[in-house]
């Protein structure tokens, strides 16, 4: 009936008969990834464990193939989904390649001797995460980033359609945490996986993810693509942001304005502005910049930290109207800062603006 | 390079395994032909062979010294098997029989069925002891499966079956003071734990118990691998947690339960013997560490009964002394290892 190779059906998680979140609809096809993003506590494991069969669900079901999970045995679920599970396994004198071949254990005989395939289906793994050279090393020595390689290759030579991953990208630096999205994108797509993962990187989940879903409270909150998902009023409300704001653009955040009258008067452009800016808000002094077009990049971050901003539109030359907005604004100031380098022929008027500041102290920022 | 290496992985097993037969060889030599009276290698030889030997010595050999010394292999691959199995279950280096309480509640169990049948006449059969050793076993082991079950902590969990251990040995002293004169030395000796008194019947009985459930630990040596991984990956493996887990607590009661019936509590080789093969052997590897576990078990307990026999002989040591002088110190030395490497 329909093209989703994992779906759920109304399915509600949570603890010990009480429910934590409630009609949960997903539906994924092979290759995509599936993001959960979503405040401490709010029931992103909980989900990630019930679709794993780990927990059981109060209500509904979950689908593999059109199958139910509640169905398939033991053997045949891990055959069809493997986990990535944030917790460091034991492992207690094992290799990484000992690792990884755990996950040829629903194939493997009685004894659970690897055959010849095991082996290949192990060391491609290892290749395709890039974890090959790490075979002969103790799981228990390896660096954290290492770490995760290793267990998602013992999840892929699992052969399982579907990998769930819990929260894989904590405890990593970035050079790690890009490498894994990375890769997970592209196991995707090279072997048709469907993943879902919970991330707190939101950053991370709008450039990795097809679809994003924000779980907070008793319902899903929102579900789609990551465009549809991450916008500033989406993120601010799952997370309740009280201070700070959150960029959709490049997905940083920044700390909360200095509130109150400007004091400062900031005359950036083109990126030139942005440290200045944020060096103001951590002295706590209330600023205003200008004159921004709005389509430059120290427009989106003065919107997040500036008090007052004096700007013009996209593509447009300064208006005198906008000119004289500016120099009374500078009035109100006590300091002028100038982080231009340059003036081109579309922000010429900020020259005007430097030079006409007056008898205040002006400093040549940047 | 790699391939070097993989090579000498083998080789190492391989050659660990080959010196293990050889120190056990050794060792079933010593323990029959030494004694209070030494009997020489070649009348040893003759009566294993069954030709013509000197009849004190065919009988000290038969009757005593060789059900003894098989009783010790038995009983010490028991131990370490019992041992191992427990170390996987709860994730912990130093759990044991002994120490989680097991062996002493199976103490316990078989001094008061002991006790009971005192007024009967003739004494209770083998079964009926390894029967309620059993029942006494499962009985400390649900207990520390509770404790367990509340308190996360590894240590706490020792703590627990330490307290068990003191419990029902107190209360098997109580139940020993109020025997016959005449019957409190045997009970008294064997709750201190010995591989004396061994008779070829004992060694059926135990051969058969320890054998089977030995060959069945080794069957489970796949599921034990994956279990090494950690409950919820073991699970996404497709194992069944809940079979495995209750396999694991009733094949390690009998184990512990059946050493207990025939030997007393034997402190600190389900600790000792486990933790050595796998420092050796350089591998958690269950296929491998299984049945080295066994020998491994064996060649403690053969030493270790010889020494309790052979070095204030006449007088001979509880073979818990003597286990505990040798497998303390490997208890202290896992303890430490631990803290420099978390």
């Amino acid at each position: 009936m329909s093209a989703y190779y994992f779906q759920t059906k109304g399915l509600t998680v949570g603890y010990d008969g009480k429910p934590l979140v409630r009609d949960i609809e997903i539906g994924l096809r092979k290759g995509e990834i599936l993001t959960l993003i979503g405040p401490n506590g709010c029931g992103k494991t909980t989900i990630l464990k019930s679709i794993a069969k780990y927990l059981k669900s109060i209500y509904g079901a979950v689908y593999i193939g059109g199958e139910s999970i509640d169905e398939l045995s033991n053997k045949e679920l891990s055959r069809k989904a493997a986990v990535v599970l944030p917790q460091k396994p034991r492992a207690e004198m094992m290799t990484c390649h000992d690792v990884v071949a755990t996950g040829r254990y629903p194939y493997t005989g009685m004894l659970g001797i690897l055959s010849a395939k095991d082996r290949a289906q192990v060391q491609s793994a290892m290749e395709q995460v890039g974890a090959w050279e790490l075979r002969g090393w103790e799981f228990n020595r390896v660096s954290d980033g290492q770490r995760q390689r290793v267990l998602l290759a013992r999840a892929l030579c699992q052969q399982s359609q579907i990998i769930v991953l819990d929260e894989p990208t904590s405890f990593l630096d970035i050079r790690y945490k890009l490498e894994l999205l990375f890769l997970l994108r592209r196991m995707a797509k090279e072997r048709g996986v469907a993943v879902i993962l919970s991330l707190h990187e939101l950053d991370m989940a709008q450039k990795a993810s097809d679809f994003v879903m924000c779980v907070k409270g008793e319902y899903i909150a929102r579900y789609g693509a990551p465009e549809e998902i991450f916008k500033k009023e989406c993120i601010h409300e799952l997370f309740d942001l009280k201070s700070g704001s959150y960029n959709p653009f490049f997905g940083s955040l920044e700390l909360e304005r200095s509130r109150g009258a400007p004091q400062v008067f900031v005359i950036a452009g083109g990126g030139t502005g942005i440290a200045q800016y944020r060096r103001l808000q951590k002295e706590g002094i209330p600023f205003a910049t200008g004159i921004l077009h709005e389509n430059d990049v120290d427009y989106q971050v003065a919107c997040d930290l500036a008090s007052v901003i004096i700007s013009e539109r996209s593509f447009e030359k300064i208006s005198e109207n906008t000119f004289q907005k500016a120099l009374e604004c500078i009035k109100g100031c006590h300091t002028v800062v100038n982080c231009l380098n340059g003036y081109g022929e579309m922000n010429m008027e900020n020259r005007r603006l430097w030079e006409t500041a007056g008898s205040r102290p002006r400093v040549k920022g940047g | 390079m790699r391939i070097t290496a993989k090579k000498s992985g083998y080789s190492r097993v391989f050659v660990i395994a080959a010196a293990s037969l050889a120190t056990l060889l050794l060792l079933v030599i010593l323990n029959i032909s030494l004694g209070s009276i030494p009997v020489p290698v070649e009348e040893t030889i003759k009566v294993l062979l069954g030709m013509d030997a000197d009849e004190t010595y065919r009988s000290i050999l038969w009757k005593i010294r060789l059900p003894r010394m098989t009783a010790g292999i038995l009983l010490g691959g028991a131990l370490a098997l019992a041992g191992y199995l427990l170390q996987t279950f709860f994730n912990n280096p130093i759990a044991g029989p002994y120490v989680l309480g097991i062996s002493s509640g199976a103490k316990l169990a078989v001094a008061c069925l002991l006790m009971a049948a005192l007024g009967r006449h003739g004494g209770v059969g083998s079964a009926a002891l390894i029967f309620a050793a059993f029942v006494g076993a499962l009985f400390s082991m649900g207990f520390v499966l509770l404790v367990s079950r509340r308190v996360r902590r590894a240590s706490m969990l020792i703590v627990a079956g330490v307290m068990v251990g003191y419990i029902c040995s107190a209360i098997t002293d109580f139940v020993i003071t109020f025997a016959d004169d005449s019957s409190i030395v045997n009970l008294h000796n064997w709750s201190r734990g010995s591989f004396s008194g061994a008779s070829w019947e004992d060694v059926r009985i135990m051969a058969a118990v320890v054998l089977i459930a030995s060959l069945i630990i080794f069957f489970m040596a796949k599921p034990l691998g994956a279990y090494q991984m950690g409950e919820e990956y073991a699970q996404n493996m497709g194992l069944n947690i809940k079979l495995f887990r209750a396999s694991l607590v009733v094949l390690s009661s009998v184990l512990a339960a059946c050493v207990t019936a025939f030997a007393g509590p034997v402190s600190f080789v389900g600790i000792a013997a486990p933790h050595l093969v796998k420092a050796f052997l350089k591998t958690a590897k269950p296929m491998i560490v299984i049945p080295l576990c066994f020998l491994g078990g064996a060649i403690f307990c053969l030493a270790c009964d010889l020494m309790a026999r052979v070095v204030f002989a006449p007088t001979e040591v509880s073979i818990s002394s003597v286990t505990a002088v040798f497998g303390a110190p490997v208890v202290i030395a896992i303890m430490l290892g631990r803290r420099a490497a978390p």
